[in-house]
């Protein structure tokens, strides 16, 4: 059964948070260009855009729980990976209003567009998320690029913030290019856009050797790559994150990043299943490489936000087992540690943000100095987030468990991934050396005699700390309700037909 | 009697706008002037439009004329007229004869790829399905008729978040481009 999207109820009942979200954002571009620029009216306009992103969740959360069945087929998937999915996001998507409402006051940005901008790019990653449809899920990266682009650059008395925003836009349209000659090259070698049907027909006319097939699936395998930032295609995260205004480098780092790995796992886990030896191997090697490269390049870095983005390149790599591992737990784990994932680089970034002085300079990890002779409570939540980052027991909160899983679910994983887990434990170990780095200096080192004062955080900003600080703290010590959620909305790699489960080879490279 | 005119005519005007086609995008590269470039440009996409029309894809062929030779072409030349870069005395992008060799070896192997690709057999279920595909064109519905179709029944959604996607970039071209409005005060 597909939903027929021509009819009223069908199509509410396949996508009422997306056209709740998308109307709104709508009316909202309106009522932002209604009145001149002002302090005032983009404070209006992004109290605004949160209340529609909370009414959104409500519907979601509405959605989930009078739980449609899980639809088999058709362009648009209803089940409850989507729904934590667009969750994760659209909790990513308050956190950056709620961050870019005082930092736009800060820096002197009074478009109040901007957060209009944020609502389209969160539409298109929640099409992302519910898309099994090449088509679609071309859409949705592109909605989610192009508003990610134009936010990169928003700060226009930036040198820094334009150089980012055009480096982003060109890579970022090379990634595209590549994405979308994979789908072509896949469309031509199977004759569907359709995840459901694109496995039949690889199953049904053994297409698991076909040149073009796996070219196609190569080349958007490196498209992916590029938008999730995983080495060696991850040239542009610390320039672009770098550069761009800091509550949208948290969003680019935390939610964009969800929702495309939201959409890589359902491509590869409902469309490609059936060749998963003609992949296994590249992804295999492509966590490998970003595990190593992201944490050793890290430990190196001297400006935080740079730091930081080496560090959401490690996360990368940390989720590509969740692609390889391909499994129900796997699917599972991916929600759990992108939702610890968000919290702690949220809240590490308001930490950033706040610390910024206005107008652009370096975010030094040396301003970090004695940071807890200033500002006890914000040395604190940053310890808290680094180590959530790095996964540290009891301190750490929720990020251990996520890590926990994601291990777990290597070494479960059908094709058995032992080594794999074995390497993503010990490049853990090596984060610690710049994670603990910038804890050490916070609390451990005297405050600079030239340091200026940090300057006063403001109410918004304020709240984001603490709601991420006591949800990472609160489900480290209750993870079990949470857990219980991912684990009954995971989903099954090649869900349709389990009569024509592959009986999967065990993968050890 | 007949056919045989009409498959000779068809035959000269596949060969006709086709080698017209083929020239114009040869002088078309190796022009150093932008706006004699960008006029040659014009041309292939006019001979590419014809060669639509003789595939019976006319809808495609008008489309081509006016999009590509007409709106994006116009804007390629503004563009050049505007940033007053039509003198053509720039340094060439290509540098070097490595540049021209590799470029050559590009075009080569796409070449050789189009020529394979010709002569392979497809899965027989793939080529059933195009031919199948291919319903015989009604002529009630004219030629827009099979393209309007399925544009807003079978793909609605995406022709409808396709103007979402235009929407949000409209939305990010006025925000990077436009004046500050405070700034007036």
């Amino acid at each position: 059964m597909t939903y027929d999207l021509l009819s009223p109820t069908q199509l509410s009942a396949a996508l009422l948070p997306d056209l709740l979200l998308m109307g709104g954002a709508i009316v909202l571009m309106l009522v932002a260009a209604w009145r001149p620029e002002s302090d005032a009216h983009q404070r209006t306009v992004g109290l605004a855009a949160i209340g529609l992103l909370i009414a959104t969740m409500a519907t979601v959360v509405w959605m989930s729980v009078r739980g449609d069945s899980a639809l088999e087929t058709g362009v648009i998937a209803v089940d409850g990976f989507r729904w934590m999915v667009d969750l994760i996001l659209l909790l990513g998507a308050i956190g950056t209003i709620a961050l870019a409402i005082e930092h736009n006051e800060r820096d002197g940005i009074t478009q109040a567009e901007s957060h209009v901008l944020v609502l389209f790019a969160v539409a298109g990653m929640m099409i992302l998320a519910a898309a099994r449809d090449l088509m679609v899920v071309f859409l949705g990266i592109e909605i989610m690029s192009v508003a990610v682009y134009v936010l990169t650059g928003l700060n226009r008395r930036s040198a820094r913030s334009a150089e980012a925003s055009l480096k982003y836009f060109l890579l970022g349209a090379f990634a595209t290019a590549f994405l979308l000659y994979g789908m072509a090259l896949v469309y031509g070698a199977t004759g569907q856009t359709q995840f459901a049907e694109i496995g039949l027909v690889i199953r049904r006319l053994n297409l698991i050797d076909n040149p073009m097939l796996l070219v196609g699936i190569g080349l958007m395998l490196v498209g992916m790559a590029f938008k999730v930032a995983a080495a060696p295609f991850h040239m542009w995260a610390p320039d672009v994150y770098d550069g761009a205004p800091t509550p949208i480098t948290a969003f680019m780092a935390a939610t964009v990043k969800t929702a495309a790995f939201a959409s890589f796992l359902r491509i590869w886990y409902e469309a490609f299943y059936s060749v998963f030896n003609g992949w296994a191997h590249a992804v295999w090697w492509l966590a490998v490489l970003t595990m190593v490269v992201g944490n050793v390049v890290a430990l190196s870095q001297k400006n935080i936000k740079r730091m930081l983005a080496y560090s959401s390149i490690v996360h990368t790599g940390y989720l590509l087992v969740t692609v390889t591992a391909a499994s129900v737990l796997a699917s599972t784990a991916f929600t759990f540690y992108a939702l610890a994932y968000t919290l702690a680089t949220f809240g590490a970034f308001a930490v950033v943000a706040s610390m910024q002085p206005a107008g652009e300079t370096d975010a030094r990890i040396s301003d970090y100095q004695g940071l807890w002779h200033v500002r006890p409570w914000m040395a604190t939540a940053m310890a808290v987030f680094l180590l959530a980052l790095l996964g540290f027991p009891v301190f750490g909160g929720v990020g251990f468990f996520a890590k926990w899983y994601l291990i777990q679910a290597a070494i479960a994983a059908p094709a058995g991934l032992t080594i794999l887990a074995v390497i993503l434990v010990l490049t853990s170990v090596i984060s610690a050396g710049y994670y603990l780095q910038v804890v050490r200096v916070m609390f451990m080192m005297p405050r600079a005699d030239e340091a200026v004062e940090p300057l006063p955080v403001g109410a918004l900003t304020r709240a984001v700390l603490a709601v991420t600080v006591v949800l990472i703290l609160g489900l480290g010590l209750f993870p079990s309700r949470l857990v219980e959620i991912t684990q009954s909305n995971g989903f099954r790699p090649y869900a349709y037909s389990p009569a024509l489960d592959m009986g999967l080879p065990r993968f050890e490279p | 009697m007949g056919n045989v005119f009409v498959s000779l005519l068809y035959g000269f005007n596949f060969y006709l706008f086709g080698l017209i086609a083929i020239a114009s995008a040869l002088l078309f590269v190796t022009r150093k002037s932008p706006v004699a470039a960008a006029l040659w440009l014009v041309n292939v996409m006019f001979c590419l439009a014809a060669l639509y029309v003789m595939l019976d894809a006319q809808f495609i062929g008008a489309i081509q004329v006016l999009v590509y030779a007409g709106a994006i072409m116009v804007v390629f030349l503004f563009v050049v007229m505007l940033l007053n870069l039509g003198r053509g005395d720039a340094d060439s992008d290509m540098r070097g004869s490595v540049g021209r060799i590799a470029a050559g070896a590009v075009g080569l192997a796409l070449l050789a790829e189009v020529m394979v690709l010709a002569r392979s057999r497809f899965p027989e279920e793939l080529t059933l399905r195009a031919a199948q595909g291919l319903a015989p064109v009604d002529v009630t519905a004219g030629v827009i008729g099979p393209i309007a179709g399925p544009l807003f029944n079978e793909y609605l959604l995406a022709f409808e978040l396709t103007s979402i996607l235009l929407l949000t970039a409209i939305v990010g071209a006025v925000l990077i481009g436009k004046k500050r409005v405070t700034d007036a005060r």
